[in-house]
């Protein structure tokens, strides 16, 4: 186990290797730098100029830049948001925790969702159960998270005022206060994620259950005379578990794409709304940053979908 | 582009058909579209799908209201005769300027999807045919595509990238070519994987080993016998990416990072209206509304796409 663990980490580091130069390479080549602001302004002298381009390496080849950046970002040194006036790795942190926590219940949602529904519907194509969800995770899978969010404040913040439209980082109640406060604050934004996530998952699991519903093996089981519950539980979920964990980890950064757009809608201070602060006020260090730890969120993701996909299948050699 | 397949299909069969089955002379495409028409929802998608496009494309003809018509007496109306889905915050038409921002999301939807399948299809059959080291080098791009936090990066692109297009071919093209690219540029990769499996799988089929014994070129072989057979899938992914590029694009603009106010496609009407949404709810619900339908549709007919091009499928 441990070794297979190994492995899939050294595969897992050139992917991180390469999202940074992907991501690095595109911001170098972005017109205008730093420094193109100062060099209208003629208060400072082109020598000055100059020297500060030279002191900061802004003409450098581009892979030496890449490098000191990368040589930079692996010393936990990523840089000085100027418009925030802080570390941006103080900042990326702060805000980390809470987009974890809502992807995280919303994909437990969405799992709790999808699975018994696609299951069910699975065993029993085409009855009515399956057409309406079908056609419902069709129809959920099209309506975009943004007009979602929209509708749900409008429904359950403006018309009926249950639940707070914005979301607030810094809760003043405390005990049991603040944890109804924190639930009812996280309803709309896990429900928006979770649903749309299930949606699609649910016609995933269905598909690859019936996939093995129709094979061999779950003949014999039935054939055995094993009750129709146990022949689904302990014989086809199992086997059909397999992809759906494959799509679960590919879907990840879909899922980190969902969780922006909601934290935007919602005003949920996570890393998501972060990126889109920094990106309308210039902020390029913090971009950069969390843009990056976007990118390591989702290929963490992978790696545990990996390990979860070699327990659940043991036709995989941990060597 | 299939023609020689079509013709041999509407061709009789030379070996005389038993008698207990109904003798078939249809083509492919009559097939496909006898299958198509059973799925009740795609045929709806697909007449829904239909009148949106002559909409977009001949209502500003007839709906001769301007899209930047001034009127501050008429702020943040609800829904009347004269403006049949209200107006915004500086008294602009709604229902005119969701006819116009609809051609332009649209037209991103479809020029992106264009776009990635002209690069999926090129990837994946170089992939499919070349096999070996020229394919791992591919796969391996196409998974480090796959693992990018998509969204994000849009974002991160149109933000550099936007001032200086803009600069360069002015504000409509330039946003408008950003945005496809940027779109094109990331949808690509289901499309390469699909054909590279279909190339895997038709090129050890007979059809093509024997025009391979015949002599065929690799072109000649990909052009005429492989990507024929592989069409129908590919169609089905290109319907359902046209869907993913019109979410991505609303996405953008939602987000403020898409199109100008002065372009209101529908994602941007949606990210203006947001901030009245307690007091003037119409000006959120209608592109939203347009936006869900449209790819609701598009969604039902790329389900029914599937049901009629797979001809394992009996139906």
């Amino acid at each position: 186990m441990g070794h297979y663990l190994l492995r899939r980490l050294l595969i897992a580091i050139p992917s991180l290797l390469g999202i940074s130069v992907v991501l690095f390479t595109v911001l170098a080549l972005a017109p205008g730098d730093p420094f193109s602001e100062m060099a209208l302004n003629p208060n400072i002298p082109p020598e000055v100029q100059a020297a500060l381009r030279k002191h900061f390496g802004l003409d450098d080849p581009i892979w030496q830049r890449y490098f000191r950046w990368l040589v930079a970002m692996l010393h936990g040194d990523w840089g000085f948001s100027f418009i925030s006036r802080v570390d941006v790795d103080t900042l990326i942190w702060q805000r980390v925790p809470v987009t974890l926590a809502v992807i995280g219940i919303s994909q437990v949602l969405a799992l709790l969702i999808a699975l018994p529904v696609g299951i069910y519907s699975a065993a029993r194509p085409y009855s009515w159960f399956d057409r309406i969800a079908s056609t419902l995770a069709l129809v959920g899978f099209s309506l975009p998270t943004f007009f979602t969010g929209l509708l749900l404040i409008l429904l359950f913040s403006i018309k009926l005022d249950w639940l707070p439209f914005v979301y607030r980082g810094d809760l003043t109640a405390t005990g049991w206060d603040w944890w109804v406060q924190q639930f009812k604050q996280s309803i709309m934004p896990i429900t928006v994620l979770g649903l749309f996530q299930a949606a699609g998952w649910t016609r995933y699991v269905r598909s690859a259950t019936l996939d093995v519903i129709r094979l061999d093996f779950v003949t014999t089981a039935r054939s055995k005379g094993l009750r129709e519950r146990a022949v689904i539980l302990k014989h086809v979920v199992r086997n059909a578990m397999i992809p759906v964990v494959t799509l679960v980890a590919l879907t990840m950064p879909q899922v980190f794409g969902g969780a922006v757009v909601t934290e935007q809608i919602f005003r949920v201070p996570g890393i998501g709304s972060l990126l889109i602060d920094a990106i309308q006020r210039n902020d390029t260090p913090v971009v950069m940053a969390a843009t990056f730890v976007l990118a390591c969120l989702v290929i963490l993701f992978n790696l545990l979908a990996d390990l979860l996909y070699g327990w659940l299948d043991p036709r995989i050699s941990y060597r | 582009m299939a023609g020689s397949t079509l013709a041999s299909a509407t061709a009789e069969p030379l070996v005389p058909a038993a008698p207990a089955l109904p003798r078939r002379s249809v083509s492919p495409w009559a097939e496909a579209w006898r299958r198509f028409k059973r799925h009740r929802l795609a045929v709806i998608g697909l007449v829904v799908l239909g009148v949106m496009i002559l909409l977009v494309a001949f209502g500003p003809m007839l709906w001769r209201v301007q899209i930047n018509d001034i009127d501050f007496s008429a702020r943040l109306n609800a829904p009347t005769a004269n403006h049949p889905f209200g107006t915004d915050d500086l008294g602009q038409d709604i229902f005119a300027r969701m006819l116009y921002g609809g051609r332009i999301s649209l037209a991103v939807g479809l020029s992106a999807m264009l776009m990635a399948m002209v690069v999926g299809v090129t990837i994946g059959a170089i992939a499919g045919i070349s096999r070996g080291a020229v394919d791992a080098a591919l796969m391996w791009l196409t998974d480090l595509f796959l693992s990018l936090p998509l969204l994000p990066l849009l974002l991160v692109l149109t933000y550099l990238f936007r001032d200086a297009l803009k600069s360069i071919l002015g504000p409509e093209i330039g946003v408008f070519i950003l945005v496809v690219v940027v779109i094109g540029a990331f949808g690509w990769m289901s499309v390469a994987r699909l054909v590279r499996a279909q190339f895997f799988s038709l090129r050890e089929k007979e059809f093509v080993e024997a025009a391979r014994a015949l002599g065929a070129s690799i072109p000649r072989q990909v052009t005429r016998h492989i990507l024929p057979n592989a069409l129908g899938p590919v169609i089905v992914a290109g319907t359902l990416n046209v869907a993913s590029a019109i979410i991505l694009e609303s996405t953008l603009s939602f987000l403020g990072l898409g199109f100008p106010p002065d372009i209101p496609t529908w994602g941007r009407i949606l990210f203006d209206s947001k901030e009245y949404l307690d007091i003037a709810p119409h000006w959120a619900l209608f592109p939203g509304t347009a936006i869900s339908l449209t790819v609701l549709c598009i969604n039902f007919v790329g389900d029914g796409l599937r049901d009629a091009l797979d001809p394992r499928k009996v139906l």
